[in-house]
């Protein structure tokens, strides 16, 4: 017990040396305390209040986005707007209304002010109205004594030279909506813009740069007094994007003959995407100043769908297009080989079903050769039976099928490929063998982006996985083309059966039995090779069978067929490609290839993966070198 | 005898003897410090109980459950599980290194489902118990010896050093203060202390160089923080000038300029003395120092009570703990210490913090409740 004794009396001592000790250190905080709130609290005060110190921040310039030949495709204007400092006003309605009468503002805009000062430090300036004319900041700034906390602030306005010509792969900036924030100052400010959609997205933190920050001394009523050090930002770094704007405004134009077009241009040696095509498209500027609710509504409501990027994220059956697809996939497996012919009487029965090809009279035979160049649906009906859904889906799927590519913006959707599981799990139903021949002539369940359908092509004409890309890693173009492109991997597959189907493609186009020969390129170091495909949007129905089809012009527009058509030029060393689908447009080879014709010519003549562009010369051309279409015929599958 | 001094009898203590000694007087204390910082996060959020204030306060309520279950458990159970509840801290240590979720950059949160737990918070309480109950089996013979720092500096070491690689520098620094706090209460000779001291100065260069860039930074701007007032002495600078402005009354609640001004990012956790001393000024934050200081006292009181080694080492320790706390993170707040992660107990916004320092209250009161149960050297049972 005496040793117990002895513990607890060492204990205690050495408990009173601890509580002294936290005593101690009590009193050194106690002390500091007294010294900054009290012996030094006017110095603070002083930079607190009366002339407090306030860091700003500086909105970094966001970087701006050039095509492959330095012309820029967003750039940064200046802008004046007016903001208000809430917490500098007495009542932020009364001071708003005091506005209205000085500048239109509109109930949404009241509304927007009052629930953004809601969420934001009260002395955040929030921003009422952007783009003032000089009239509108007249009126304001002769008023500003009479309104305290308002005032006119410069900024910097995302500007789209082209407007909406590229604005699906340019995207767009807005403001910050209330979900972005993520406790970052930048983000809270009032002109801050970030990336949307598009490369403004993708791109963003690059574009977005690094805030500067300004130290200012301010007096009681929030006036900036004097800056006492400054340090810059990091402005947004420059993108170089892989369009041709040239070749972007081309296609543009040319496929806004059509009510609802998509088109993609790749350069197949480096997978630079040369033109991206959404068309109808919308004008970017609405999102940078502030979209009206009916502007919004129109947009979002349109059946075209004008704010989605159709290239990207547009689903169609290919039809006709995915037939090189099951050509590979039968060549490739031995089902068929070059010479393997079959005959089209223009139907084929698989148990109870018959199923007819877009020839009521039938082909007669075919090798596949022949069966790519006609289009003839029976020939791949039997090729795809021979072969199997599972061997033409993984075919598919090498060449890009089936999942997003990873284009380098945003938004990009990977489309269908049916198999047997597949369809066991989505439906709970076994796989059906006429499923197989549907799919192997691109139509049922199969469905796919026109990038995924351009990138078949690059990949069929290189025998290499390219992936497209919209942003150049290595910056601007030079002359004579890229020093270093990317190399993609093989795909695998064997050079004869591509031979074959470029070949089949070469004659669809060229071949005077082709599909599409009457939009062939005369030119012959110009000559394109491509594949037409009609996809179906309903069952054509036994009284068409009986009747003849209804001309695309009785059936309603939602209910017309797809247009697509796919190709490459020159045919000597295929380098350029080009897709077209155009939304209910009728047949492909009438209605698309005439797009992809023009949009190949012209690329050809500029050479953008290769050349520096000479204006002069561009200016001039043309595309009017094929002959004039002959009279319409049976439209091909 | 017996019936003069119930209190003394050589019985077990009933559950009603227990809930009679729940000290109210410490629970009105600290529930009125949880008041503080409920006005606080109510400020921190310009006047708005969500996101941090209300749940705060059922986090507090919450918290309320575990730490009375806490006190009630008999002693000498803390005791015998003393050993386990440092393993198994330790063991949760290792599971955040290998699979935690990365949460404010660094390792530190484990996912139980239900809560996310710290386990370096647990540790902070599962150190003084294992520390309380191996002090306790040593005789004041062989606590004079040399060799006996070495079982309870691993004890220390292997958790500090594991909570240094999350990184959390702050955990660390309440490990070891609380540790050598334990040690020395023990006994343990005084010039051990001294060649401790002078051994962490001589491998002090090492550290620096295992140190993270941002702690470098930190530590950087301690020792002058206008090399960088933009960047890492920013926070330092504006909670300066936040505590300097508000004076000896403050602005005011709501009316903390600076601190809504200035971008602390974090004001609702490690900074949130910042809005105390704006807002009210030195008399608000000496007030919460004053009753930081009464609750360390009352811990103190209640160790030297207690009739068991084991009782007054682990009061001690909880009380201690609780104080650097306090003490850790006011200062660096004020600019006294680098900036290290260490929450204002009670008070700062968070649940594991909240969560460990109740239960540290429901260990202190149950040293309270049993003052007068002995436990032997080998932990049996021993009432009287």
């Amino acid at each position: 017990m005496a040793r117990e004794t002895q513990r607890q009396k060492l204990l205690t001592r050495r408990a009173a040396l601890i509580a002294g000790g936290q005593a101690l250190l009590c009193a050194a905080l106690v002390g500091r305390l007294y010294e900054l709130q009290v012996v030094e609290k006017d110095r603070y005060t002083v930079l607190s209040n009366e002339n407090r110190i306030n860091l700003r921040l500086l909105v970094p310039p966001r970087g701006r986005i050039f095509d492959r030949f330095n012309v820029a495709l967003a750039d940064n204007h200046q802008n004046y707007r007016v903001v208000i400092v809430p917490e500098q006003t007495s009542s932020l309605a009364a001071t708003l209304d005091a506005l209205g009468t000085l500048i239109a503002l509109t109930d949404a805009d009241h509304r927007r002010v009052l629930r953004e000062a809601r969420f934001r430090h009260p002395f955040i300036p929030v921003e009422v109205r952007n783009n003032l004319s000089w009239d509108e900041m007249a009126r304001i700034e002769v008023a500003i004594p009479e309104l305290p906390g308002v005032s006119i602030e410069q900024g910097l306005l995302r500007y789209y030279p082209f407007g909406a010509n590229a604005s699906h792969v340019l995207g767009y900036v807005a403001a910050v909506s209330d979900k972005d924030l993520n406790g970052d100052p930048l983000l809270e400010l009032p002109d801050f813009r970030i990336g949307k959609a598009g490369i403004e997205k993708s791109q963003d933190l690059k574009l977005r740069g690094t805030a500067g920050t300004s130290q200012v001394e301010i007096n009681a009523y929030g006036r900036v007094v004097r800056e006492l050090a400054r340090v810059e930002g990091q402005p947004g770094e420059d993108v170089v994007a892989s369009l041709d704007m040239a070749t972007q405004n081309f296609a543009m134009q040319r496929c806004a003959a059509h009510q609802s077009v998509s088109s993609v241009v790749l350069d197949a040696a480096t997978g630079d995407v040369l033109a991206l095509v959404s068309s109808p498209s919308f004008d970017p500027m609405l999102f940078s100043t502030g979209l009206s609710q009916a502007v919004w509504h129109q947009l979002s409501t349109d059946p075209r769908h004008p704010l989605t990027n159709k290239a990207t994220a547009g689903l169609y059956p290919p039809g006709s297009t995915f037939k090189p697809m099951t050509a590979m996939a039968a060549l490739e497996s031995g089902a068929i080989t070059a010479d393997t012919v079959i005959n089209c009487p223009g139907y084929l029965k698989l148990g109870d079903a018959t199923f007819h090809c877009w020839r009521k009279g039938g082909h007669g035979p075919l090798r596949v050769h022949d069966a790519i160049e006609q289009s003839c649906d029976v020939f791949f009906y039997e090729t795809a039976r021979r072969t199997g859904i599972d061997r033409i889906a993984a075919m598919a799927r090498r060449f890009g099928f089936g999942r997003p590519l990873g284009l380098d913006i945003p938004g990009e959707r990977g489309g269908l490929i049916p198999t047997r599981e597949w369809k066991l799990a989505a439906t709970g139903r076994p796989w059906e063998p006429g499923e197989t021949l549907i799919a192997g002539i691109g139509q049922g369940s199969v469905l796919v982006t026109p990038l995924q359908l351009t990138t078949m092509v690059a990949r069929l004409v290189t025998g290499r996985a390219v992936v497209p890309h919209l942003v150049r890693a290595n910056g601007l173009m030079p002359e004579g083309g890229d020093p270093d492109p990317p190399v993609f991997a093989r795909l695998g597959v064997s050079g004869e059966a591509l031979e074959i189907v470029i070949g089949g493609m070469e004659a669809v186009v060229n071949n005077p039995h082709g599909t599409a020969y009457a939009e062939r390129i005369t030119d012959p170091d110009f000559a394109m090779g491509g594949k037409s495909g009609t996809s179906q949007v309903r069952r054509i129905t036994e009284y068409e069978r009986e009747h003849g089809l209804l001309k695309p012009q009785d059936v309603p527009w939602k209910d017309r067929e797809h247009a697509l058509f796919v190709a490459f030029a020159p045919i000597s060393a295929p380098r350029y490609v080009c897709g077209v689908v155009v939304e209910h447009g009728g047949g492909g080879s009438d209605v698309a290839a005439p797009l992809v014709r023009d949009i190949l010519y012209e690329v050809q003549q500029r050479d953008p993966g290769r050349r520096l562009p000479q204006p002069q010369k561009v200016a001039q051309q043309s595309p009017g070198t094929s002959p004039p279409a002959p009279p319409a015929r049976p439209s091909p599958g | 005898m017996a019936s003069v001094f119930p209190n003394l009898t050589h019985r077990e203590l009933t559950l009603a003897d227990k809930l009679r000694g729940i000290r109210w007087d410490l629970i009105a204390l600290i529930t009125a410090i949880a008041c503080i910082g409920f006005a606080l996060l109510y400020s921190a959020a310009n006047g708005n109980l969500y996101p941090w204030s209300e749940r705060q306060m059922v986090r507090f309520a919450l918290a309320f459950v575990p730490m009375v279950a806490v006190a009630l458990i008999d002693i000498r159970y803390w005791f015998r599980a003393a050993y386990w509840i440092y393993g198994i801290s330790l063991a949760l240590i290792v599971a955040v290194d290998l699979r935690g979720i990365v949460g404010m950059g660094a390792q530190r949160w484990i996912n139980l489902g239900v809560i996310e737990l710290q386990p370096s918070e647990i540790m902070k309480i599962a150190l003084v118990l294992a520390l309380a109950r191996y002090f306790h089996s040593r005789s004041g013979d062989e606590i004079r010896r040399f060799s006996t720092i070495f079982a309870p500096g691993l004890l220390i070491a292997v958790p500090v050093g594991l909570v240094l690689k999350q990184p959390d520098l702050g955990t660390a620094v309440m490990l070891v203060a609380n540790g050598a706090a334990l040690m020395f209460l023990a006994g343990i000779r005084l010039w051990i202390f001294a060649a401790g001291a002078a051994a962490a100065a001589a491998v002090a260069p090492l550290g620096w160089s295992m140190l993270r860039g941002y702690q470098k930074a930190r530590l950087h701007t301690f020792l002058d923080p206008n090399t960088d007032p933009l960047g890492a002495g920013y926070h330092i600078l504006q909670s300066k000038i936040a505590l300097g402005s508000g004076g000896l009354f403050g602005k005011g609640f709501l009316m903390g300029t600076q601190t809504h001004l200035s971008f602390l990012p974090e004001k609702q956790t490690d900074f949130i003395f910042t809005i105390l001393a704006e807002e009210f000024g030195l008399v608000g934050g000496l007030t919460l120092l004053a009753l930081y200081m009464v609750v360390t006292g009352y811990g103190f009181a209640i160790a030297l009570r207690s009739r068991s080694h084991f009782g007054r080492l682990l009061g001690l320790g909880l009380a201690t703990n609780f104080f650097l706390y306090a003490f850790i993170n006011t200062a660096m707040v004020i600019g006294l210490l680098p900036v290290v992660g260490v929450p204002l107990p009670l008070i700062s916004y968070g649940g594991t913090a909240m969560v460990t320092v109740m239960l540290g209250f429901g260990l202190l009161m149950n040293v309270s409740i049993h003052r007068d149960v002995r436990i032997s050297r080998l932990g049996e049972s021993q009432v009287g």
